[in-house]
């Protein structure tokens, strides 16, 4: 087949982003060309601050270099501005006669920077703010000058001034408004800032307006005079005082546009053949200035260039972060407040610290941040979920706690810690390894760093750390995961949401129907969503989906946990914490009979046979079947332990038997499979010697029966479990406990503890559904016993199977 | 010199899974794609160790179990941005026979 033509006009951050995203999904189905009017390739211009503070170099902020062009079969013309847009012929055509013809035309064209429409604007001297040419005029200038005026106290003006600074020229800030960043602060917030860049040497014109630039010696600009008759010496004037869409190409060739370029909600331009990206775009009315929007624009795009069809732009909340080196300020959404908001706001000057919260209607609406923002990434995503906080309100100032003290590096904050910091602990990843892929490779999410650098990839807990290093590094242009939205894997692009949803409403029952169903991108799927699919498979039809041992991690499909060396480990089941002497014996027996290397207590209070080979399993497991002992399913996203104290049966304090309630409970849950692992344990009384304060489902016995306390967490980040109700009887425990881990099987996403999954749907509703609507929470109950009726014991099926995951070919 | 060696039926080994075979030359894994294609790898991760033949087979790549390097069966090598290789043998299918060359 003759591939179609794609010609893409303007070489910038949001045209490549979406030809990036277009490799993904169709790489083979575009011959592609490509015009810049910048004699180079794509760079990180977001990044030119760096380059003109003198902590980077040009070459560190190229993002597609040139073979990256060559590799994917782009011709790029670097260097050629297209002057004339036929749409008729469709068709496109450079300064210098270069011509191309398009199937597909993407324009991505981006901004013009603002000059003020005032006498002496072209002198020599003066230069806007916007490429790396501009930028390497204002090095050079700072070479041989030495006083600089930048008009615009805006982001970019306080970045130049910032830079022009660093290089030793004297730097004088003159803005309109009565405050710097009154687009992005309010005026505590600015004052604050401008006192510690004032610190750094900066000066401050505020509330003036600029009436000319006037020529000194040798017919550079030489000074510059305000309307109110003053003036101020400059041999270098930098205007950034904001930008417009450069859509003069799009305009001459009839396309609609009002501000910038009309696009709808898949990038689509008045003309059907034409996308446009970025910057020139106008979509809903709004124009934007960051790169985060522009690649959620990369995105849909591409999507629809590829002739997938899915996915629309909705528009964005955008959030800015100033890269000065050493001063943190963070803003984001609706922070100026008004009707019908309320603020909260910690002011401590003294401190340099200033943070002011706006809500509306029990959400939040908008931060300002300044001193300390290294919460600003979890606002940020707060304000874009539009989570409802009223539960959180009273410590929603303090952040979560777990973002200042996440990893293993105290509660300093990223931006502060050294290079030699250790962020990621299960990796061995540092702060410089971070910034340095970051850098080299144009990165800004949490996946992407993820993948280059492994860092918060294993356990997570560093991943507020990894956020906030990202934030520091990229600005405005990080883009925080959209927890709710968030694509399964890159095989799809719907969400856990989405998928369990196809999968209840047209009774999907196998992967490759789900895969067929919702139009997998990738045949077999990969590691990430095949075990997702599986669960959710066989939780919603239990007894009727498939189950598929190869979509299970390793450790459900040989029903072991796999160690570091390839071997396994085995731990029986102990129901509530109880054994006897006589499984003590064959536990004793198997050890000595298989040369167990090491036998340990777990922290689950059960014994671990660690490091049997995979071959010795079915033996082990039919010797500790013969006493009676089962799987203790410590390998699982399943039911694992039910601790118990001693209770009534023996203690004296003790008000309930919670040893036979936690073996009841244990027994009844056996071979539930869930979204993520699941932990009981029960206490005789409020003493809680079990600590059940942080289990997934914890119960303690009270004088008047039970209380039951649930989505508590004692692994990466310990979360207290919180009260749910209290009841009378074992049978009632026995069926709240069991409604409320049904609705978590039933609409948790796969890898979400009850804690993340209560913290997503939040305490009020599970009560609804558990607690006050009786006829819901005995249909749960009804359900999950339902799905675990006939369950077998996957060990004692292993050994009378004689199983061949177990055994071992062999040629001489 | 490398030798032919029959192994095993291709039914033996799972559709989308793998099996270990045990060598002269080491322990090998044996996989098999969904259109009943099979390789063979080294079964040792060149990140640490990990057995590769315990890992989850999507298309052509293995997932390793320890720390979820993706390994390719065609040439061995790690999915980028990880670097390594685990050595490739060949193999063939002949009357439902699955043979590796060692
Ligand atoms: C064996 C044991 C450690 C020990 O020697 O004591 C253990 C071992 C492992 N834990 Fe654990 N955990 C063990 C008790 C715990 C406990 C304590 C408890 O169960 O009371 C916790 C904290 C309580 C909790 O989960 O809320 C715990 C929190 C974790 C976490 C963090 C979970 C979280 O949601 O934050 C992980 C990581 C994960 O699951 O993703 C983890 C993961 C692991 C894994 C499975 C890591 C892995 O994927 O290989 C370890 C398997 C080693 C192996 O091969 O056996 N382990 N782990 C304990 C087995 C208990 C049992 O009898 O089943
Ligand atoms: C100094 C600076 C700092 C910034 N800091 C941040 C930040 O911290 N956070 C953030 O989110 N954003 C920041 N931005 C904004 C961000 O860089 C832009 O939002 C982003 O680059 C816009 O992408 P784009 O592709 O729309 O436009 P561009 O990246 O400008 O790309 C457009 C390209 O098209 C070319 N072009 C235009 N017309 C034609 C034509 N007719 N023919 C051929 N080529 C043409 C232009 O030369 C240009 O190379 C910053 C910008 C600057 C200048
Ligand atoms: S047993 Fe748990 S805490 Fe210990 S190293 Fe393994 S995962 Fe970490
Ligand atoms: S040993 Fe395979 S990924 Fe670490």
């Amino acid at each position: 087949m003759k591939k179609r033509k794609l010609v893409m006009v303007g070489n910038g951050m949001a045209g490549c982003r979406t030809l990036e995203e277009l490799m993904k999904l169709a790489p083979e189905l575009y011959e592609i060309t490509v015009f810049g009017a910048e004699p180079h390739p794509n760079y990180n211009r977001i990044l030119l601050s760096p380059v003109l503070a003198g902590e980077a170099q040009f070459s560190d902020i190229v993002l597609n270099d040139w073979d990256w062009y060559r590799n994917h079969g782009i011709t790029l013309y670097a260097g050629k501005k297209v002057v004339k847009l036929d749409r008729k012929a469709q068709e496109v055509v450079a300064e210098d006669g270069t011509r191309a013809s398009y199937d597909r035309l993407l324009l991505a064209t981006g901004a013009l920077p603002i000059r003020l429409p005032i006498p002496g604007n072209e002198l020599p001297g003066v230069i806007a703010y916007r490429d790396i040419a501009d930028t390497e005029a204002m090095i050079a200038a700072s070479k041989s000058h030495q006083q600089a005026v930048v008009i615009g106290g805006g982001l970019l003006g306080l970045e130049a001034a910032h830079g022009l600074a660093l290089r030793g020229m004297e730097v004088t800030v003159v803005h309109l408004a009565d405050w710097i960043m009154e687009r992005q602060l309010d005026k505590t917030a600015a004052d604050l800032l401008q006192k510690s860049l004032e610190k750094k040497g900066l000066k401050f014109l505020l509330g003036k307006e600029t009436e000319r630039l006037e020529a000194g010696a040798h017919g550079r600009v030489g000074l510059v005079r305000f309307k109110d008759g003053g003036a101020i010496p400059a041999e270098l004037v930098v205007m950034a005082i904001g930008i417009r869409p450069n859509i003069e190409l799009a305009k001459s060739a009839g396309l609609h546009c009002n501000r910038g370029i009309v696009v709808d909600d898949t990038l689509q331009t008045y003309d059907p053949k034409i996308y446009a990206v970025g910057e020139c775009v106008e979509h809903r009315g709004v124009t934007y200035g960051l790169v985060a929007p522009l690649f959620e624009q990369a995105k849909v795009c591409a999507n629809h260039l590829a002739q997938l069809g899915i996915g629309r732009y909705t528009g964005s909340v955008t959030s800015t972060k100033l890269k000065v080196t050493g001063i943190d300020v963070f803003s984001a959404g609706e922070f100026q407040g008004g009707a019908g908001t309320e603020e909260i706001v910690l002011s401590d000057p003294a401190a340099g610290v200033y943070k002011k919260l706006v809500l509306r209607d029990q959400r939040l609406a908008g931060a300002v941040l300044y001193g300390d923002t290294a919460d600003g990434a979890w606002y940020f995503e707060l304000i874009k979920d539009g989570q409802d906080i009223h539960a959180i309100r009273d410590h929603l100032m303090f952040g979560p706690h777990h973002l200042g003290d996440a990893g293993h590096a105290g509660k300093s904050h990223a931006a502060a810690l050294p290079d030699s910091a250790e962020i990621c602990g299960c990796n061995g990843v540092k702060k410089g390894d971070i910034v340095r892929a970051i850098k080299t490779h144009g990165l800004f999410t949490l996946e992407e760093v993820r993948k280059h650098t492994k860092a918060s990839s294993s356990c997570g807990s560093c991943t507020g750390l990894v956020e906030q290093i990202l934030a520091s590094t990229v600005g405005g242009a990080y883009q925080p995961a959209e927890t709710k939205e968030k694509p399964v894997c890159g095989c799809t692009e719907l969400s856990h949401g989405a998928v369990r949803q196809a999968i209840r409403e047209q009774k999907l029952l196998s992967i490759p129907a789900v895969m067929q169903a919702l139009g997998w991108k990738t045949p077999n799927g990969c590691a990430t969503c095949r075990p997702a699919l599986n669960y959710y498979l066989i939780s919603t039809w239990p007894h009727e989906a498939e189950d598929d041992p190869q979509s299970r991690f390793i450790n459900e499909r040989a029903h072991a946990n796999i160690q570091k060396d390839g071997t396994f480990s085995v731990v029986p089941r102990m129901w509530g914490g109880l054994t006897t002497p006589a499984e003590l014996r064959a536990i004793a027996d198997v050890a000595e009979k298989y040369q167990v290397p090491t036998v340990k207590m777990t922290g689950g209070a059960r014994i671990d046979l660690l490091g049997i080979p995979k071959e010795k399993l079915p033996a082990v497991w039919a010797d500790l079947g013969r006493a009676g002992l089962v799987s203790g399913h410590a390998y699982g996203k399943s039911i694992r332990t039910v601790k118990t104290c001693v209770g009534a049966e023996h203690c004296r304090f003790g008000t309930q038997k919670s040893m036979a309630m936690g073996v009841k409970l244990e027994k009844m849950l056996f071979g539930m499979w869930a979204p993520h692992k699941v932990k009981l344990a029960v206490s005789g009384c409020p003493r809680n010697c079990a600590e059940a304060g942080i289990k997934d489902v914890g119960v303690i016995g009270v004088d008047s029966g039970y209380e039951l306390y649930v989505a508590g967490n004692g692994g990466i980040k310990t979360e207290i479990a919180q009260f749910l109700c209290k009841v009378r009887s074992d049978e009632e425990v026995k069926e709240y406990t069991g409604a409320f881990l049904q609705l978590y099987r039933e609409e948790g996403f796969y890898l979400e503890r009850t804690c993340h999954f209560v913290a997503r749907v939040g305490l009020d509703y599970v009560k609804a559904q558990v607690v006050e609507d009786a006829a819901r929470r005995k249909a749960l109950y009804e359900r999950l016993l339902y799905a675990l009726q006939g369950y077998e014991d996957p060990w004692a099926q292993a050994v009378k199977n004689r199983s061949p995951e177990y055994v071992a070919l062999e040629v001489a | 010199m490398s030798e032919w060696k029959a192994v095993c039926a291709l039914e033996e080994i799972p559709r989308l899974g793998s099996r270990v075979v045990k060598t002269p030359q080491g322990e090998i894994a044996l996989f098999r794609t969904a259109e009943d294609e099979v390789f063979a790898l080294r079964d040792k991760c060149p990140h640490k160790g990990g057995p590769l033949s315990q890992g989850l087979v999507a298309g052509k790549v293995v997932t390793c179990p320890l720390h979820a390097w993706k390994i390719q069966f065609e040439n061995g090598e790690a999915v980028a941005p990880d670097k390594g290789c685990a050595k490739p043998y060949p193999t063939k299918v002949e009357g439902g026979r699955v043979w590796i060359a060692i």
